[in-house]
């Protein structure tokens, strides 16, 4: 098949990550072929440059990391009663304010709001070796950041980035998610992409950032061992948001009783102590003595006694209800095609989820093969995180952690970081908003200032467009008045900002 | 452009036939011209609105405890807030206190400049917090329904020459809350993080997106028309320092809000969101996690009265939340997801010092399933009465386009001074 410049670059902008220089020339034929190729292969970028190679080391780490700052506070707290005297030593994380006398240690467990940037501090020490959390988490940003640097096509990398925030953590929870964040990602969602969705939910509901964020840790079964001796009891958040964010959806058919019931299930769901005495500190484990016994009425189904595996059970129940496939292949669309869905490519999404028990590889065949994900003019708007990347690429830039972190804060869009568990927005409203578009103009300029000079404007107009540019577009960076002026404009025209 | 929103001036050329040709897509616009007739005159007053959204479902019962209710200690082991000793709650009306992280509130209500409504809730009765944040906001009957909020449909329903519509919403956040998009025009600001661009190449483009994409012209221009207030007050330099949910951030996005609001030729009406109120877990009582929240809250509160000067007579905050939480404490000394909650009004326009609620109680069986506090009160009639007094809009019109569908919900009386 001959290659079509604007079918080309609608592919690359709508499935992709966008062009590099010399993509356009080295794609020649079909677009269509290189994702489809992708797909086929299963192609996954492992992350590179990261601390950790499983939560299994990540956990016991954290465990120390945490063990150490308590000593260290304490001390801290000790050396300062006696008298009024002078600041902390110079590991001080603490506020200045919290070295007068007889200030507690701050109690930050798990529900603490760890702040990415404050201020700038008053005192000026050598910048400290940020702590681990804050640490892992710039490694994996940056791992992950430079993946998407690599392939021709890249609708893997946009697979799992609509995944991840499918299944949305946000590290503003606290060390915890901060340093699990990236995990999750690598370990329930990467290895799934192309693979079953039953598993990518299991990986998910299982894992420790999951588990933390959303509270699943403490939950007792209020008729369970620990139950009755403890007092306390039900925290059903992860059962919601199983039902309504992950799988069936909010109009799925759910009742309050199944969000209750689901929550029972899912009781002893937790993770090993500290003391290492039941598996891996921090890892997950089932705990039987929190498990609510006795039958559970889930969406009109009984599930018996069973420990863990009813849990399991109800997960894969749910992983293949009809409102689950209706919900994942609308979002699917959504993202990839138009707010407004076309209705045909939803059913037609939501029949090969039911079909094939929801085998993600033919999902993409089937989103690909869609008609109307070739017709549908160009509406959406590339998210922060789409456009940063899309702009690395196309300038051939390789960015630091800082102009990573820093214009995506600004733009709404920090990475592991939506307000809350249903992610980032998905819509046009909500991303070319008019504080929105200033905002990515600034991160426009800036990276215009840091890259343009040895950028020729014309290359560039055929490294990023090609012939799809149109004439005002590209009379527009032609006719700037600087080399810096041009590579801001092009950043910024509606063919490099809609997809 | 699309050439329907070009008659600004022209409310006696939308003929009804042209208006008919138009069709679906104008009908609110035209709406605009009609109200000549459907508004008492506003007076001389030029008031200000803001719209303060609590994202995560604030606890109204730690909020504004009802201490003399005999079940509240019970239902709130572990998190109840004290009447008396250390971190005391500050009393209101003798049965409601206020949390002890709120004194600028409790001052206010003293000067009868803030007034708390109890067990209020939306119409929404499910307990997720997106579907209830969008019913909060969209100010329909049900979720699903997100093309534009509230707070714009009521500028298309003020007379269009006006400074209030002619200056459009404000909406802070690089995404701004559902509550202000829509048709009628919005500006936006945020606390910036990055140097701004240059004009020149803000004009570069606003040329090229006027040739080519209609939407992005439109988003670009509303942009940039707030840009002279913000040079003006001296706010361009300002880089942001906290987020939304941490009690400096929310001190910045008030006092920048409150500066362009203030302004003679900003935006009257305001929305923005705080985040952080979803308390599954350690909850805390006087202090801990929702005190530190509440007191970020009230430090807001008092930038709107300082940045909002000689306007502040003329002003309502209004602070809201999707919904409430539990009554009763859960196992990992959080609360649920409840239903009714509570609303604050403040601003030198309200008619304070009042504790308004038709209380409940929190014996098991006067609760919401058992579980939430039950809401007797409708946060739309709050609001409807708000919007009727202060800019003087007829409870016919707001039933119709303001808040659809909400004919038999009569407007609160009596809210505004």
């Amino acid at each position: 098949m001959s290659s079509d410049p604007g079918l080309t670059l609608l592919g690359l902008h709508r499935f992709g990550l966008g062009p590099r220089p010399g993509d356009l020339a080295r794609i020649g034929g079909d677009i269509r072929e290189v994702m489809r190729a992708e797909i086929a292969g299963k192609q996954v970028a492992s992350i590179a440059g990261v601390s950790f190679a499983s939560i299994r080391e990540a956990a016991p780490a954290l465990r120390d990391f945490s063990e150490t700052e308590r000593m260290q506070r304490e001390v801290r707290v000790a050396a300062a009663q006696p008298m009024q005297g002078p600041a902390p030593p110079a590991a001080a994380t603490l506020a200045p304010a919290a070295a007068q006398g007889t200030v507690p240690p701050p109690a930050a467990p798990s529900g603490a709001i760890a702040s990415p940037q404050t201020g700038p501090a008053p005192a000026r020490p050598p910048p400290p070796e940020p702590p681990l959390p804050q640490r892992t988490y710039r490694e994996e940003v940056l791992g992950r950041v430079h993946a998407m640097l690599e392939p021709l096509g890249g609708l893997s990398e946009r697979l799992v980035a609509f995944w991840s925030n499918h299944f949305a953590v946000s590290v503003n929870k606290g060390n915890q998610v901060r340093t699990f964040a990236g995990l999750l990602e690598r370990e329930a969602i990467r290895p799934h992409v192309h693979g079953r969705f039953a598993d990518m939910l299991l990986g998910v509901e299982m894992h420790p950032a999951m588990i933390f964020f959303l509270d699943q840790q403490q939950s007792l079964g209020p008729n369970s061992r620990a139950g009755a001796r403890r007092g306390r009891g039900l925290n059903e958040n992860l059962a919601r948001e199983i039902m309504e964010l992950h799988t069936l959806g909010v109009a799925g058919g759910y009742t309050q009783a199944d969000v209750t019931a689901l929550a029972h299930m899912i009781t002893g769901w937790t993770l090993a102590p500290p003391n290492g005495q039941e598996g891996i500190p921090g890892t997950f484990r089932f705990n039987a003595n929190m498990h609510e016994p006795g039958e559970q009425l889930l969406l009109g189904k009984r599930y018996g006694e069973g420990g863990f595996e009813r849990g399991k059970a109800a997960l894969a129940d749910l992983a293949r209800h009809p409102s689950t496939a209706q919900h994942i292949a609308r979002k699917l669309t959504r993202h990839f095609v138009a707010d407004e869905p076309p209705a045909s490519m939803v059913a037609r999404l939501a029949k090969v989820f039911r079909d094939t028990d929801g085998d993600l590889q033919a999902l993409s065949f089937a989103l690909l093969d869609s008609p109307e994900a070739w017709s549908a003019p160009a509406t959406k708007m590339r998210s922060p995180q789409e456009f940063l990347v899309a702009s690395a690429r196309a300038l051939g830039r390789k960015p630091e952690i800082g102009q990573i972190l820093g214009p995506l804060n600004a733009m709404g869009h920090p990475i592991w970081q939506p307000g809350g568990p249903n992610g980032f927005p998905d819509s046009v409203a909500a991303w070319a908003s008019p504080e929105g578009l200033k905002t990515r103009l600034d991160v426009s300029a800036a990276i215009a200032r840091q890259s343009a000079s040895g950028i020729d404007p014309k290359g560039l107009v055929e490294d990023i467009f090609g012939p799809a540019a149109s004439s005002e577009t590209r009379q527009a960076i032609l006719r700037a008045e600087t080399r810096y002026q041009a590579v801001a404009i092009a950043l910024m025209a509606p063919e490099f900002q809609r997809r | 452009m699309s050439g329907h929103h070009d008659h600004d001036d022209g409310c006696e050329a939308m003929t009804p036939s042209r208006r008919a040709v138009l069709g679906a897509a104008s009908a609110l616009f035209a709406w605009s011209c009609v109200p000549k007739m459907a508004y008492a005159a506003p007076g001389a007053r030029d008031p200000r609105f803001v719209v303060v959204i609590l994202r995560g479902a604030m606890d109204g019962l730690s909020a504004v405890p009802p201490l003399a209710d005999p079940h509240y200690l019970g239902l709130r082991e572990g998190i109840a807030i004290p009447k008396d000793g250390e971190n005391a709650a500050l009393p209101l009306d003798g049965f409601f206190y206020l949390h002890p992280a709120m004194p600028n509130l409790a001052r206010l209500y003293k000067a009868q400049q803030a007034m708390v409504l109890h067990a209020v809730a939306t119409g929404y009765r499910q307990r997720s917090h997106f579907d209830g944040q969008d019913v909060l906001e969209s100010g329909q009957m049900g979720p699903g329904q997100t093309r534009d909020g509230w707070l714009n449909r009521l500028l298309e329903v003020l007379p269009a020459g006006e400074a209030i519509s002619r200056k459009g919403a404000l909406g802070i956040g690089v995404v701004p809350p559902l509550v202000v998009r829509g048709q009628a025009p919005i500006v936006g600001w945020a606390p910036p993080v990055l140097p701004r661009a240059g004009d020149d190449l803000v004009m570069r483009l606003m040329d090229l997106y006027g040739q080519r994409d209609p939407v992005l012209a439109k988003a670009f221009a509303q942009g940039a028309s707030i840009e002279k207030i913000i040079n003006r007050e001296g706010m361009a330099g300002q880089r942001a320092r906290g987020g939304p949910d941490n009690a400096e951030g929310m001190r910045l996005i008030a006092a920048g809000a409150a500066k362009l609001v203030n302004a003679d030729d900003g935006p009257r009406v305001a929305a923005l969101a705080f985040e952080g109120w979803d308390t599954h877990a350690n909850e805390g009582g006087a202090t801990g996690r929702l005190a530190g929240l509440l007191r970020g809250l009230d430090g807001a509160l008092a930038a709107f009265e300082t940045g909002l000067k000689d306007r502040w007579k003329d002003t309502v905050v209004m602070v809201v939340t999707e919904f409430g939480r539990t009554a009763r404490v859960n196992g990992t000394v959080g609360t649920d997801h409840g239903t009714g909650t509570v609303a604050f009004m403040v601003g030198g326009a309200v008619r304070g010092g009042r504790v308004i609620a038709d209380w409940p109680g929190l014996k098991l069986e006067n609760l919401l399933d058992q579980r939430d506090l039950k809401p007797t009160m409708d946060l739309r009639a709050v609001t409807k009465g708000v919007l009727t007094d202060l800019f003087g809009v007829s409870g016919p019109v707001l039933a119709e386009k303001v808040f659809p569908g909400t004919a038999g919900l009569a407007p609160v009386k009596g809210l505004v001074v």
